[in-house]
């Protein structure tokens, strides 16, 4: 009996993918509100690393119907002292009652395992970039080109040589064509050949071989494949994100973890959004400079506090490096809302005529000490000067924080699906 | 003179046609096995794991549901929480056996033994899996339904095809055929029957019978009932055949869904029946042929140690107030069961003799056991094979836990001479699905009213349905049905102990 011994090991793995992203789909609102509750309690880094989420079960359940209650009769083995007629109580341990079948599915949760892109997916899922149908700017759209498998017609220069052989050979093989080296066996064979009659036999054989060869082409037309390609058009993407940042004395380094674990969230989602994101720190005291990462969050400073001086450098830079016809432009601030008074009128002038009409988007993000009440009693000089400004129609959002666990609903709520905050709003 | 195998752990797949080509040998020559051709198939965890999801079969249509045991079995198997299974056996023909690759040699013969032999032996010879699976075409027909489903979904969407099947899964374990339907009717073998029939009324005919009198005509409404109940079938305990030929308002490839389901259901419905006697004639042919390759010395008694170890790890059975008794072992059971009955052919006792007055000292083991394979379940087989002596073994007792009772569960039945026999059939009882399955069936439809389906559940010993679960089966069984559905809980005395109606969710516009 012939015996079929097949190793898989070398089959394209992912079988259950599929199946996988129709139960994430299906359980979405689920496992979406289990992220977010992960996610609340971890650090931004590890959040962004996926990991086991626990759902309620109830919400996947696959009903069937299932028999309950009644009197129940079990055999079990491993009597040691019970003979007929015995009564064994119900709670008590060693009774057979914890061992029935048809018990023990009561597990009331299902725990899995996302991975860094489902778990980021499901996280940024319902967050929608704001304002985009206000700025057309972004359309800009280039054409690219992209590999779109093979075509039997094309220019020469996109001939598939391994694709065109691959084909060949098949063929050859499937029609039998005489491969080289059995005419030379044959060859060889008519040449050591002394017998007349063998060898005019020998010889008809390879006429016919070589007729044969000629008959089915090594390459024909029809083992010819072109690359495809194919153009498809791609919007711009690139995004700068500007990362302005009070850092004079006032800022504890509380409220700069805020504000770096709010920065990180939106790389991430821009991230995601667009191909490439340049990222600029800029920092302020009483002036303005561009620094790297490392000097931006941790660097010392001090000194007083001059918004304007960061919204005018950040204008330069715009002007630049960042034709806004070419970029994206979306800027966060974090600051603890002080700055001196003389400053408000340049700060709200550049802000509404300069900074504003190139960005897609521009948050202000006031942080607060933890636990700081009275933080929300007054508003800060910066937070009215900002809210005047809003109420008068500009485009600005702004939040304020003072926990690490209001971060995610912030972002959240700063870039909700806008047709959700809509419906929301209309009942 | 014979070679060694393979020696240590490793192997290749030269080893692997060396293991299997002796346990054909052994398997074949020894113990008369009669199997499917094999194909072996190496894989890797990943996809073990993978075949998991889609209850071991190599292809299977995509729904979420797998996704979500696939996502279960991956997080409990990351954590450490669950070891996977040595291999996975198809009953199919060929019979596809998948080893994991990470085995030792030892281990892949003992898989091999008891998968591409054990298992596969008892899929080619037992009367339930000959009834109802058609092993030669199993594979064909998964693929036939995989690509269905997805052209199914292309067309009509796949949130429709998602709400179909979802329903069909609920009701599937009463989308099973229990018992074997009628036979296709051949339309010259009829003709000749009509013609006999005809003849007989010519041969007999008399026209006194014309004046006898008739007895009180049926009324009206009684004969309309049984007419009509006839007509559709009924009563009808499969829920998913009665919805296909049946329910008013479904799509013919909704219809064909619930076929498919109904088809996979019953292909494994035998497996349910014969988890023991599956379990156990593997278990018992690879210890056979391990034995057998030991003493021909292909196996060193180092790699045999190894095997007895895992063998001994998997025939383990908990007693039942050890933390890790979760019920009988199927391998166990069958295991002593099948070297009990090993042993009553060749070394039969007095009281053997008494119990099994059939097979006691009749010395053709394999005779015996090959005849058990073919013809019985677990039901069956735990019912006449179940012996004194394993009783004791096992010490098994029987407890009775009525509810009513106060003063606490009863221990009915113990492994002594007046137990025996109740002891064996409470056990067989457990192990037989018509019993543990609810009893429900269409009886009827309302149909000159409102189109209501009618069911029952047939309540056994006050076991009734869980609510939750029934309503939600129910809606979905509404929802295919169209109208509204009743199932009425009766007892023994046709007393009804509850009833549950529910409507069919309106469908959206959009797909209407």
């Amino acid at each position: 009996m012939p015996i079929h011994i097949i190793d898989r090991r070398l089959n394209p793995g992912g079988k259950s993918l599929e199946n996988r992203q129709r139960f994430l789909r299906r359980a979405k609102s689920l496992v979406q509100g289990a992220v977010k509750k992960t996610s609340q309690e971890r650090d931004i880094k590890d959040v962004l690393e996926g990991g086991e989420v626990t759902i309620p079960l109830d919400g996947m359940h696959e009903p069937r119907f299932r028999r309950e209650g009644g009197t129940r009769d079990m055999v079990l083995p491993g009597n040691k002292k019970f003979v007929e007629g015995d009564y064994l109580q119900r709670s008590g341990q060693g009774s057979a009652k914890n061992s029935g079948p048809g018990e023990g599915d009561s597990e009331d949760a299902f725990r899995f395992v996302l991975s860094r892109d489902e778990f980021v997916d499901l996280f940024l899922d319902d967050l929608e970039l704001p304002d985009l149908a206000k700025r057309k700017i972004a359309q800009t759209e280039s054409e690219g080109i992209q590999r779109a498998g093979y075509t039997t017609s094309g220019s020469p220069a996109n001939i598939s040589v391994s694709r065109t052989v691959k084909l060949a050979l098949a063929r050859r093989i499937a029609l039998k064509r005489p491969r080289k080296d059995e005419i030379e066996e044959l060859e060889a064979a008519i040449a050591a050949c002394t017998d007349e009659d063998e060898r005019t036999e020998l010889v008809a054989k390879l006429e016919k071989l070589k007729a044969k060869s000629k008959r089915i082409p090594f390459i024909d037309p029809l083992d010819i494949r072109y690359r495809r390609f194919e153009t498809v058009p791609k919007p711009v993407a690139q995004a700068v994100m500007f990362c302005l940042m009070d850092v004079s004395g006032s800022m504890s380094e509380h409220m700069k973890d805020l504000a770096k674990r709010f920065y990180m969230l939106l790389y991430v989602f821009l991230k995601r959004r667009y191909k490439h994101v340049e990222i600029v720190f800029i920092r302020h005291t009483d002036r303005a400079e561009e620094v790297d990462e490392q000097t931006f969050f941790y660097g010392p400073a001090s000194g007083g506090t001059l918004v304007s001086s960061a919204l005018q450098a950040m204008h330069e830079i715009v002007r630049e490096r960042f034709n806004p016809s070419d970029w994206n432009i979306y800027a966060a601030q974090a600051s603890d809302g002080d700055n001196s008074y003389s400053d408000g009128e340049l700060t709200g002038m550049l802000l509404t005529d300069k900074i504003l009409p190139v960005c897609q988007f521009f948050a202000y993000l006031e942080v607060g000490e933890s636990g700081g009440s009275a933080f929300d009693l007054s508003d800060s000089s910066l937070w009215t000067l900002y809210e005047r400004l809003r109420n008068s129609g500009a485009p600005l959002s702004m939040r304020k924080v003072s926990e690490r666990s209001e971060i995610f609903p912030v972002f959240h709520d700063l870039f909700q699906r806008r047709e959700t905050a809509q419906e929301k709003a209309a009942p | 003179m014979t070679e060694r195998l393979f020696e240590g752990a490793d192997w290749d797949f030269q080893t692997l046609q060396r293991i299997t080509d002796a346990c054909e040998e052994v398997a074949l020559k020894d113990l008369g096995l009669d199997v499917y051709p094999n194909q072996i198939e190496v894989i890797t965890a990943e996809q073990m794991l993978d075949a998991y999801s889609s209850v071991g079969m190599p292809l299977f249509y995509k729904h979420w549901s797998f996704g979500k045991h696939f996502a279960f079995h991956e997080a409990s198997y990351r954590k450490g929480l669950m070891g996977l299974a040595y291999e996975i056996v198809i009953n199919s023909s060929p019979c596809i056996s998948y080893l994991m690759e990470e085995n030792t040699a030892t281990m892949q013969t003992l898989v091999i033994a008891h998968a591409a032999f054990g298992h596969n032996h008892f899929f080619k010879n037992n009367y339930l899996f000959k009834q109802w699976t058609d092993a030669d075409g199993i594979l064909d027909y998964l693929d036939f339904a995989k690509n269905y489903v997805m052209q199914c979904e292309d067309r009509y969407g796949r949130i429709e095809v998602e709400r179909t099947l979802d329903a069909a899964h609920a009701l599937m374990s009463h989308g099973i055929d229990r018992y074997p339907g009628k036979k296709k009717l051949d339309l010259r073998a009829e003709e000749k029957r009509a013609g006999r029939r005809r003849q007989h009324e010519e041969e007999v005919f008399n026209d006194l019978w014309r004046t006898v009198p008739k007895g009180a005509a049926k009324s009206r409404s009684a004969i309309s009932i049984e007419r009509r109940r006839k007509l559709l079938g009924l009563p009808q305990e499969n829920l998913l055949y009665f919805l296909e030929k049946s329910a008013p308002r479904l799509a013919p490839w909704q219809r064909e869904l619930l076929r498919i389901v109904r088809h996979i259901a019953q292909y494994f419905y035998p497996q349910s029946q014969t988890k023991v006697m599956n379990e156990g004639t593997a278990t018992y042919v690879h210890y056979r042929i391990m034995t057998r390759l030991h003493q021909q010395g292909r196996i060193t008694d180092g790699n045999f140690l190894e095997f007895l170890g895992s063998h001994t790890n998997v025939v383990f059975q908990p007693e039942f107030d050890d933390p890790r008794f979760s019920g009988f072992n199927p391998y166990a059971l069958g295991f002593a069961v099948m070297q009990d009955i090993e042993r009553i052919v060749t070394r039969p006792e007095d009281e053997d003799r008494e119990w099994f007055p059939d097979i006691a000292g009749r010395s053709d083991v394999m005779g015996v056991l090959r005849d058990v394979w073919a013809n019985y379940r677990d039901e069956s087989f735990i019912g006449q094979f179940l012996s004194p002596k394993l009783m004791r073994h096992f010490r098994m007792f029987h407890l009775h836990d009525d509810p009513e009772e106060r003063a606490g569960i009863r221990v009915d039945a113990i492994h002594d001479e007046r137990g025996f026999r109740r002891v064996r059939r409470e056990l067989a009882r457990q192990h037989d699905v018509g019993f543990i399955d609810a009893n429900i069936e269409v009886v009827d439809v309302d149909l000159s009213g409102d189109r209501r389906l009618i069911l029952h559940h047939h309540v056994i010993k006050g076991s009734q349905l869980n609510e939750t679960d029934a309503k939600r089966v129910l809606q979905h069984l509404a929802d295919l049905w169209t109208y509204d559905v009743a199932l009425i809980e009766v007892d023994g005395n046709d007393k009804v102990l509850r009833e549950y109606v529910v409507s069919p969710r309106p469908i959206p516009a959009a797909v209407a």
